[in-house]
């Protein structure tokens, strides 16, 4: 069977995971972890279920006394399966709760721009989302009738499914991650292109003029700003000799943040991801002053809601991205040299450091009007792609003048 | 329709009335063939509720409110036409100090018009922070219009033969220290605007409109003065104390969006400075000069005529009497009514993410395009 050959693979796959990470020896902390390293989520999932199915257990065995039931429930094999659903949760709250943080964050920042207050409700303003997520949950879920149903709502959901999908995948840290892919990167700029093939779809799907024109625009943006992506892309896993993330972000925190000789390259990933996650200066598929919301119009109620928190999640993922690229991930300078860096706050740097990316998504969009679609075009085409060629060129100068004794 | 050739590649999108870019209830039907817009139908009459018919039933008192509702924003110019079309009529010459009064409350009506404007752009151009710094502007400038008539927006100030009452207390001072907040503010956000080369680039060359077709089309107002025509009745037919006023007209020759955006926001600075003129002159003249005739309620017989420049373009009424108390016949000529049968020749050629940016510079306001 194929999915028990996967899950072989991926339990078994000690030969190319390292239990050592950066000093510190995280083998034999959880036996039956399918990871051969230190897994923080999966931890928590082990104590999760370690008391809320131990409580089960023990409640049935109350009732029942030595029933085998009981037993099973707090059994390895299914301890490992609930704590790997419970790991996925966990994983998965905490990217709810980041991207609630940065929402709040671009709320109250642009507040601030905007000379006026941003969010007001709960401390500093933080509960407002909860609050108008839960306004539009109460909606009613009206959906036109002549649209084509099945495209309608498998475009939506997959389109909100690969976002979360995309910030479940981003690791916070060598031990905070589902799966460690060797082609990481690769596998997530994959998921990211895969959006705007479906906002087309679903843009067509709704059989509503506006949504065709902000679909099709949707992929005339990608055209733009996926190519000059790919190039940076190629600069970075060139430079670093590597897809995997953790490997990426290691060779950055033994050698140099690549920002210092990728800054070409640092200032066009921006601008790419500010349109990977179709924000305001190149939000051109939503452009609501012209497009009424662009593919996202005949979506009422929470399905609105649902593409505004993929929206999100994007962004987070698309800063996160920068972050890996160029900012030297979850390492930091002097301080992730000592031991009690990696045990308390890789996590933690990491999510601040996507969160001083988002502050210039959320400047470029309190301080840009919205662009035009042949202007991103010539900016992506004439513009993005020959600086990131020239990143391309430099990166490849600088690994040669390296790899051969350096220049100095 | 039969005629015509069937084009599969175009097709009709319907751009309204409930839509985010028409500030307000009208439609702008637009034939498009992928995002370039060929062909385009504006359809306005949603707002119609019988203003003209409304004013035979009323005394001539009674209209001055009425003419503040014609437009939200640009009350003061619409109430100050119907007392000027009715002293016409009378033949009367309003005090010195009235009219001074009247340029202060116009300039400042036609600042947060303008404002207002400023701010429908910066949405139409998908920017937030212009609408909020606009409109946080524009909340001052009606400030201003609370202390001189206690009212934010619907003044009913002006009075046929004078203004309704004198400046209050302090509202100088007031007035002068707005009006030199507000020019350091409005650097700000043309800073945000006119140097930042998105918003130009986002603007610039769309919506071209040559000197013929604006004459032909009968624009009036900034959009007219954006194509390259120096008029302003300001300046060209001086009603009351206009004529005393030192300031300049911008014209711009390009008659793109761009150059009516400028226009626009010279003429702010220009009204900020004929405020300040205006203001010094109301120093020298006595407070206790009179600021308001005493005028019969009845006018005579005749057909009369009063036009002025109001912050869309050229405001005109045209009043029939027959010497009773009520007016037989007041016609109204929109300018926006008339500059929106140009957005056919506006947005042909430019695209939909154009249409709105295009649209903004006309400012529309459909109370007085629908009466």
């Amino acid at each position: 069977m194929a999915y028990s050959s996967i899950l072989n693979w991926i339990i078994n796959r000690d030969d190319w995971v390292n239990t050592v990470v950066n000093g510190v020896d995280y083998s034999g902390i959880v036996n039956m972890s399918p990871y051969a390293g230190y897994n923080l989520p999966y931890d928590i999932g082990v104590k999760i279920w370690e008391s809320l199915g131990g409580l089960i257990a023990w409640l049935i065995n109350l009732i029942f006394p030595g029933n085998p039931v009981s037993y099973t429930l707090v059994s390895d094999p299914v301890t490992n399966a609930m704590a790997i659903i419970l790991m996925v949760v966990v994983i998965f709250a905490i990217g709810f709760v980041v991207n609630l943080t940065m929402i709040w964050q671009e709320r109250k920042f642009l507040g601030r721009q905007m000379d006026r207050r941003g969010t007001m409700i709960g401390p500093l303003g933080y509960f407002q989302c909860l609050g108008d997520g839960l306004k539009t949950f109460m909606k009613e879920n009206v959906a036109p009738r002549d649209i084509d149903k099945k495209i309608y709502w498998w475009g939506l959901t997959l389109v909100i499914g690969t976002s979360v999908l995309l910030a479940c995948m981003i690791p916070l840290s060598p031990r905070w991650y589902i799966v460690d892919f060797n082609t990481g990167l690769l596998i997530i700029f994959a998921f990211f292109a895969l959006a705007p093939f479906l906002i087309m779809c679903a843009g067509w799907a709704q059989n509503n003029k506006y949504s065709l024109i902000g679909g099709l625009r949707a992929a005339e943006l990608m055209i733009s700003y996926e190519v000059p992506m790919l190039i940076l892309f190629a600069a970075t896993v060139y430079m670093t000799g590597s897809f995997n993330i953790g490997d990426i972000i290691s060779w950055q925190e033994n050698n140099i943040w690549l920002i210092v000789p990728q800054i070409l390259g640092f200032i066009v990933c921006v601008v790419c991801a500010v349109a990977e996650s179709e924000r305001v200066p190149f939000d051109l598929s939503e452009a609501e002053a012209e497009l009424v919301e662009g593919w996202q119009t005949e979506y009422a109620g929470m399905k609105w809601g649902l593409i505004m928190l993929g929206d999100y999640f994007r962004g987070y993922v698309a800063c996160a991205l920068v972050c890996i690229m160029y900012l030297g991930g979850w390492s930091m300078p002097i301080i992730s040299s000592f031991d009690w860096y990696y045990q308390y706050l890789p996590e933690l740097f990491f999510v601040l450091k996507t969160c001083f990316v988002f502050i210039f998504f959320i400047t470029a969009r309190g301080a840009l009007p919205r662009v035009r679609t042949d202007q991103i075009v010539n900016v992506g085409w004439k513009v993005l792609m020959p600086l990131a060629v020239v990143n391309l060129v430099i990166t490849i100068l600088v690994k040669w003048f390296i790899e051969n004794g350096g220049v100095f | 329709m039969a005629a015509e050739k069937m084009n599969a590649d175009q097709m009709w999108l319907t751009m309204g009335p409930q839509h985010p870019f028409s500030h307000g209830l009208w439609t702008l039907r637009v034939k498009v063939d992928g995002e370039i817009v060929t062909d385009a139908e504006p359809e306005v009459g949603y707002l119609h509720r019988g203003w003209e018919k409304e004013c035979e039933q009323r005394t001539y008192q009674k209209i001055i409110p009425m003419a503040d509702r014609l437009c939200y924003s640009a009350s003061m110019t619409w109430s100050h036409l119907f007392c000027k079309v009715a002293e016409e009529a009378l033949d009367i010459e309003v005090p010195e100090r009235a009219q001074y009064l009247r340029v202060v409350a116009d300039e400042i009506c036609r600042i947060q018009s303008h404002l207002m404007w400023l701010a429908a752009v910066g949405t139409d151009a998908g920017n937030l922070t212009i609408f909020l710094w606009a409109l946080r502007e524009r909340e001052f400038m009606l400030d201003l219009n609370v202390r001189l008539c206690g009212q934010r927006l619907t003044t009913n100030y002006p009075r046929i033969g004078g203004v309704r009452n004198d400046m209050p207390y302090y509202f100088e001072r007031d007035c002068l220290r707005g009006i030199e907040r507000f020019e350091k503010a409005l650097w700000d956000i043309v800073k945000l605007t006119d140097e930042s080369s998105i918003f130009v680039g986002r603007v610039k060359g769309i919506g071209y409109i040559s000197r013929e077709e604006c004459a032909n089309l009968g624009i009036t107002g900034p959009a007219m003065r954006g194509c390259g025509v120096d008029h302003d009745i300001r300046r060209d037919d001086p009603y009351d104390a206009y004529g005393d006023m030192d300031f300049y007209v911008p014209v711009y020759k390009d008659g793109d969006a761009y150059s009516r955006f400028r226009v626009r926001i010279e003429e702010m600075f220009q009204s900020c400075s004929i405020i300040k003129q205006a203001m010094k002159k109301l120093e020298s003249i006595p407070k206790t000069a009179p600021y308001r005739l005493k005028v019969p309620k009845a006018i005579p017989e005749g057909t009369h005529m009063a036009r002025i420049e109001d912050p869309r373009g050229e405001g005109l009424m045209y009043l029939i009497s027959d010497g009773s108390e009520q007016p037989y016949r007041l016609k109204v000529r929109s300018p926006v009514f008339v500059n929106v049968s140009a957005s056919k020749r506006m947005v042909q050629g430019v695209r939909i993410a154009d249409i709105p940016t295009v649209m903004a510079m006309i400012d529309m306001c459909l109370g007085e395009t629908d009466r």
